[in-house]
């Protein structure tokens, strides 16, 4: 028994000291440069459309900063507008501390998988993989409560009283006159495209050997 | 012999009708299903769903309402009005510092032909220039904002501003010229008794800066007292050049309706204003009034008359540039004039005389020929495919004719170049060609503006409104397709495609340069200096800041308002109770009102304009307390340190109860964030 599981942690340890192979690294190389092309895209989109809005308002959250469509960011302006008959907050981009460090994390990440091109093990790999994740989930997260706060922390002496709720963070929803539609944009894909990447990189590897 | 002809078309006229009437009878049990499908054919043609959008804009001149009225083709419904010359409250036009500054002394105009900026030609979808013909005014409305940004005027040394305002090719200038001859310069006394030596009329170029679009008046002619009626000017082989027609060469000053009517022909002028500009600069011209006045006599080579038949009103040059064709009014017939052939005249000095020093040109060696048109021929207008559409006043009708060149088969029997006629109701004035006056119609629509409606409408008492009548001349006949009403009282009229032209919905808060502007909380509040009170306001949904305005009687109290929405169609106004004060900003506007305060008590403002659902909300008060007499809680904000807070935090302090229960509007709860 002691011995299977010697071996298991021996194999373990052989496994994640396994070297990658050029290809791995290659796309390692890629998964890298999709994280920094992702940072000029939006991550979310909120789309709300109603009777008055036919165009619709949009919101594109960026992992640096919030932009309304619109010209000049307009729709931004008008959300706000509206969400002050509900008591919401005014949503700021000054507001949300997260997008001061989010790039720096995703730098972080692509010095990460650089490293793991120079170095060149699987255990590297499985690091990335694992902050990533942690990473990623963080991240929805915090999104949610976001969200969660916006929706809950109604002024009561605003002139409309709603009930507290938390808008979508994805798919789609009637709230009010407003149809919502919350969805992944091209920033949240290519991030997953990376994590998909550097799943890849490692499987490609997974029997390399040093002979 | 203008009444010999006359009759005798009349009574061809009665029997044609007689015909088509018997024709009519006995095969009406046909028609009528064939009637039905041409109902149908022609609603599909002109209906714009719910949701669609009409495919061009039809300016109309407002007529003495003094307004421009915007409606679409083919649905001709009204879309908007722009103001021009007359207080319009419902954007609150003449009741801000900046448009009552604008109208001046004046509360009303007399829109007549409005002309949109041309470059090389064509439209330009710059700018729409519209003539005062009360009170010699010319107005630009800019086609960004569709609103009015300059009033020109009065026009020095000019009455009567009829013949105005016509652009030139590249619309380098307009040209406008008197209807009503006065002494001049203006001011100075003469008997009418008098009137051939001691009136004059005037043709004048205001020229226009090609990039503000702004307008000044840049040189005169002075001519004879003529009534000058309605002009055209050239393009292509008549480029530099410009025509006006006539009525009153006899120069009676009484009885026109007789007196002015005797002779058979009466004088178009024809104006070379490339070269009146040239001997402008060339210091040829006199100051009179402030403006460079050039005496034909002593210029020449840049006025020339031609006689035409008879009392023409207007004159319309095709798309070529070639043809003029002239409206005879007096006379059953258009009078085609062919440029080239006066060009040459005027080269090879083919005059039958002068008239005070100006020559006239040989009538037969200019005029292709005179179209019989029928009776009471006023304008005429262009497809671009060879064909004229002229609007007969008496006859009730439109005109097809086809322009030159002829065979020798139609100058024998020109009735031949007659093509098609369609009547109208009642009464055409003018008729506008999509695009007739640039070198590329549009065609396709012709819109026929009626002088009477004459019960045509439901019945809506004495005072009755104008008939449009929209012709689709795509094919070889002419089809009456729709009709609508107006207000007095289109004269001319413009279209233009919509696709043209991407006007702003909202004034991009950028480029709000009003020093007065607001955009903050924190910058609005009143202050007060001796007896003069200033507030800066903001409006947005739904409510003003501050809302509350302290004065006393006596003060002179001025208030900044500024929109600061940037979402289409977000309007906000500010009616001042018992004030006669009355502003709509638009989303990013900001506008300023003035008023002496004669009265105590406390008046509220509110919005006028229908804003969201806490629209009726959006009001406030302001305390005007008797002089010397603050009330304890006034609030100033003077300068640096605010007295006392002016407003509370959006939306602390607001009643929390009875929120409205389905808004209508748009600014119901909306998901965040």
């Amino acid at each position: 028994m002691d011995k299977k599981i010697a071996n298991l942690l021996h194999q373990e340890i052989r496994f994640l000291a396994r070297p990658l192979n050029l290809w791995s690294r290659l796309l390692l190389l890629t998964a890298a440069a999709t994280i920094v092309v992702s940072l000029f895209f939006p991550l979310w989109r909120l789309h709300l459309i109603a009777p008055q809005y036919s165009d619709g308002l949009d919101l594109y959250i960026y992992s640096y900063k919030i932009v309304g469509g619109g010209l000049n960011g307009q729709h931004l302006v008008e959300i706000n507008n509206l969400n002050h008959y509900i008591g919401m907050k005014s949503i700021e981009a000054a507001d949300f501390l997260e997008m001061r460090w989010m790039p720096f994390v995703f730098g972080l990440i692509a010095l990460m998988i650089l490293r793991s091109v120079v170095f060149g093990q699987m255990g590297n790999v499985v690091d990335l993989f694992a902050v990533y994740c942690y990473f990623g989930v963080f991240s929805i997260g915090s999104f949610w409560f976001r969200l969660y706060q916006y929706g809950h922390n109604l002024d009561p002496h605003a002139p409309m009283h709603i009930q507290p709720f938390t808008p979508l963070l994805m798919g789609v929803k009637q709230i009010a006159n407003f149809r919502e539609y919350s969805f992944p944009q091209a920033g949240a894909i290519l991030l997953c495209l990376s994590v998909l990447i550097i799943m890849i990189a490692g499987w490609i590897s997974r029997k390399e050997t040093f002979a | 012999m203008t009444m010999k002809t006359s009759a005798k078309h009349l009574v061809a006229f009665g029997f044609a009708a007689a015909l088509t009437v018997s024709t009519v009878t006995l095969s009406s049990c046909n028609k009528s299903s064939t009637a039905k499908n041409e109902r149908a054919a022609n609603a599909e043609a002109t209906y714009v769903a719910p949701g669609e959008k009409d495919e061009y804009y039809l300016f109309y001149s407002g007529g003495h309402s003094g307004q421009v009225f915007v409606a679409g083709i083919p649905s001709m419904r009204h879309i908007t009005t722009i103001p021009v010359y007359a207080p319009y409250p419902a954007t609150g036009y003449g009741f801000d510092e900046e448009s009552k500054k604008m109208l001046g002394d004046y509360t009303w105009g007399d829109v007549h032909h409005p002309a949109l900026s041309q470059t090389a030609s064509k439209y330009d979808g710059r700018w729409l220039f519209v003539n005062d013909n009360a009170n010699n005014r010319v107005a630009r409305i800019d086609l960004r904002d569709f609103k009015t940004h300059q009033i020109l005027g009065p026009i020095p040394n000019s009455s009567g501003n009829h013949g105005s305002s016509f652009v030139t090719e590249n619309t380098e200038y307009l040209l406008v010229a008197s209807r009503f001859s006065v002494p001049l310069p203006k001011g100075r006394v003469a008997d009418p008794n008098n009137y051939a030596t001691e009136f004059n009329g005037m043709v004048s170029a205001l020229k226009v800066d090609p990039q503000t679009g702004e307008m000044s008046v840049a040189w005169q002619i002075l001519t004879p007292p003529f009534d000058w009626d309605l002009a055209s000017t050239g393009k292509g082989p008549s480029s530099g050049w410009a025509f006006w027609t006539s009525y009153n060469t006899e120069m009676a000053h009484d009885v026109l309706e007789t007196n002015s009517s005797q002779k058979d022909r009466d004088f178009s002028a024809i104006v070379n204003w490339k070269a009146a500009a040239q001997a402008v600069a060339e210091g040829k011209a006199q100051k009179m009034g402030g403006v460079p006045v050039l005496d034909p006599a002593k210029v020449p080579g840049i006025l020339y008359f031609l006689p035409i038949g008879k009392s023409p009103h207007g004159v319309d040059v095709d798309p070529s540039g070639k043809w003029l064709a002239y409206g005879g009014k007096l006379q059953p017939s258009v009078t085609v004039v062919n440029f080239e052939k006066l060009l040459a005249a005027i080269n090879t000095k083919t005059f039958e005389g002068d008239f005070r020093g100006v020559s006239i040109l040989k009538y037969e060696a200019v005029v292709e020929g005179e179209v019989p048109v029928g009776l009471g021929p006023l304008h005429t207008q262009y497809d671009g495919a060879g064909n004229a559409y002229t609007s007969m006043f008496i006859d009730s009708n439109i005109t097809k004719w086809k322009l030159p060149p002829w065979t020798d088969d139609e100058r024998k029997d020109m009735n031949k170049t007659v093509l098609d006629k369609v009547s109208t109701h009642y009464s055409t004035g003018h008729l506008v060609v999509a695009g007739s006056d640039t070198a590329h119609p549009y065609g396709k629509w012709l819109v026929a503006m009626n002088k009477l409606s004459a019960g045509r409408h439901v019945n809506v008492g004495p005072s009755q409104p104008e008939s449009s009548q929209l012709i689709d001349i795509t094919g070889p006949k002419m089809k009456m397709v729709a009709e609508a009403y107006t207000e007095p009282e289109p004269h001319f009229a413009q279209i233009l495609k919509v696709s043209e032209i991407q006007p702003i919905e909202a004034y991009p808060k950028a480029e709000n340069k009003d020093p007065n502007a607001v955009w903050d909380k924190a910058q609005t509040g009143a202050t007060r200096n001796g007896t003069s009170v200033e507030a800066r306001v903001t409006a947005v949904r739904s409510r003003f800041v501050p809302d509350r305005i302290d004065a006393q009687v006596g003060d002179d109290l001025t208030i900044h308002v500024t929109n600061i929405e940037q979402t289409r169609d977000m309007i906000h106004g500010f009616g001042l109770i018992e004030h006669n004060i009355n502003l709509v900003m638009d989303p990013g506007e900001t506008k300023t009102m003035h008023v002496k305060l004669t009265k105590p008590g406390v008046f509220p403002f509110y919005c006028t304009n229908f804003c969201s659902a806490l629209h009726q909300e959006m009001q406030g008060y302001l305390v005007v307390s008797n002089a010397g007499q603050p009330v304890p809680g006034a609030v100033y904000t003077n300068g640096t340190g605010r007295i006392q807070a002016a407003a509370p935090d959006a939306g602390a302090n607001v009643p929390a109860s009875n929120p409205p229960g389905t808004p209508p509007a748009a600014a119901t709860a909306t998901p965040g964030p």
